[in-house]
């Protein structure tokens, strides 16, 4: 009964707190402040048509640095407390077998998914998404490829090697930036290019492919390390 | 104007089913129904991110929210199931 009273009164402290917020929202009719800024400049500045991927590239390109360490961090730490033992790991279960349908679809569907992934991170600068929303979606290729085939090995080290050696080079791109344009994540060192062209936006591109590469390298780890935890017995 | 009244039927329609689905996945007792449930919830979230013009947060959603963490859940599912019986 006190329990229930202390969640009505938790609930009734969030109506009071949110109707006060509710009521005082005014909707602005103008962009104001920085964003006004990115609005305005950010095509001249940047030379990328998507203005998401001007703001979460360059304008605050360190924050999506942060970001992608936070995954990484997850990737580990997931790695690390889903580790199995030597015996576990040579152990080989007998799954129930995987429906036709699906080994042959997703012999089709596998290379389709990949290819839209990479096309999403390299368009990044041009058409919605980027980095992030492509790497999810090269992870989710690899998804229909475990649960067609559930025995398949992922190979760790490619997926190690990548991780690795896309991270370094986001960071090294970001210092080249330092030294030959603005600042860090400066995407000026290359020349701007034609605006709305695929090569164009200075470094997006590449900076956006590299993230892309990542972000699906480590969830698919992770998925990976779901996958071979079923093992542990 | 005609145009703007079907966005704000179809907004209403999806976020309607957005909410019948949570609470199938609160109240459901199997938890399998839950987990899907949630998923689909996602999927009608991402669907409400793109009306709201918001493509780059409506492929996250639907990538990650609906496909790549409704999969986790049943590994985990899988795994917990044995000491629950």
């Amino acid at each position: 009964m006190i329990k229930n009273s202390l969640i009505a009164l938790v609930l009734a402290s969030f109506v009071f707190m949110f109707y006060h917020l509710y009521m005082s929202y005014e909707p602005k009719t103008e962009l104001s402040g920085i964003a006004a800024h990115y609005a305005e400049h950010g095509a001249a500045e940047v030379g990328a048509a998507n203005l998401v991927t001007a703001v979460v590239v360059t304008y605050r390109g360190f924050d999506t640095m942060g970001e992608v360490t936070i995954l990484f961090l997850t990737a580990s730490i997931i790695s690390f407390f889903l580790k199995l033992s030597k015996k576990d790991e040579e152990k080989v279960i007998v799954h129930r077998g995987t429906s036709e349908l699906l080994v042959t679809a997703s012999q089709i569907l596998i290379p389709i998914i990949f290819l839209f992934g990479i096309y999403v991170f390299i368009n990044g600068h041009l058409t919605p998404g980027g980095g992030f929303q492509g790497g999810a979606i090269i992870a989710s290729g690899i998804v229909l490829s475990i649960m067609a085939n559930p025995n398949r090995e992922i190979n760790h080290h490619a997926i190690l090697w990548i991780e690795s050696i896309s991270g370094i080079f986001f960071v090294i791109i970001g210092i080249l930036g330092i030294f030959l344009a603005g600042g860090f994540l400066d995407n000026r060192f290359i020349s701007l290019g034609e605006f709305g062209d695929l090569f164009s936006a200075g470094a997006i591109p590449i900076i956006y492919s590299l993230i892309g590469l990542k972000v699906g390298a480590e969830i698919s780890n992770i998925l990976n390390r779901y996958q071979k935890s079923q093992k542990e017995s | 104007m005609n145009n703007e009244y079907m966005y704000i039927v179809l907004a209403l329609g999806v976020g309607i089913l957005a909410i019948i689905m949570g609470i199938i996945a609160i109240l459901n007792e199997k938890l399998s129904i839950a987990v899907i449930a949630a998923g689909v919830v996602s999927l009608f979230a991402s669907i409400l991110f793109l009306l709201m013009s918001a493509p780059d947060v409506a492929m996250t959603e639907a990538a990650i929210g609906s496909g790549l963490s409704t999969l986790i859940f049943f590994y985990v599912l899988n795994k917990i199931k044995k000491y629950n019986d």
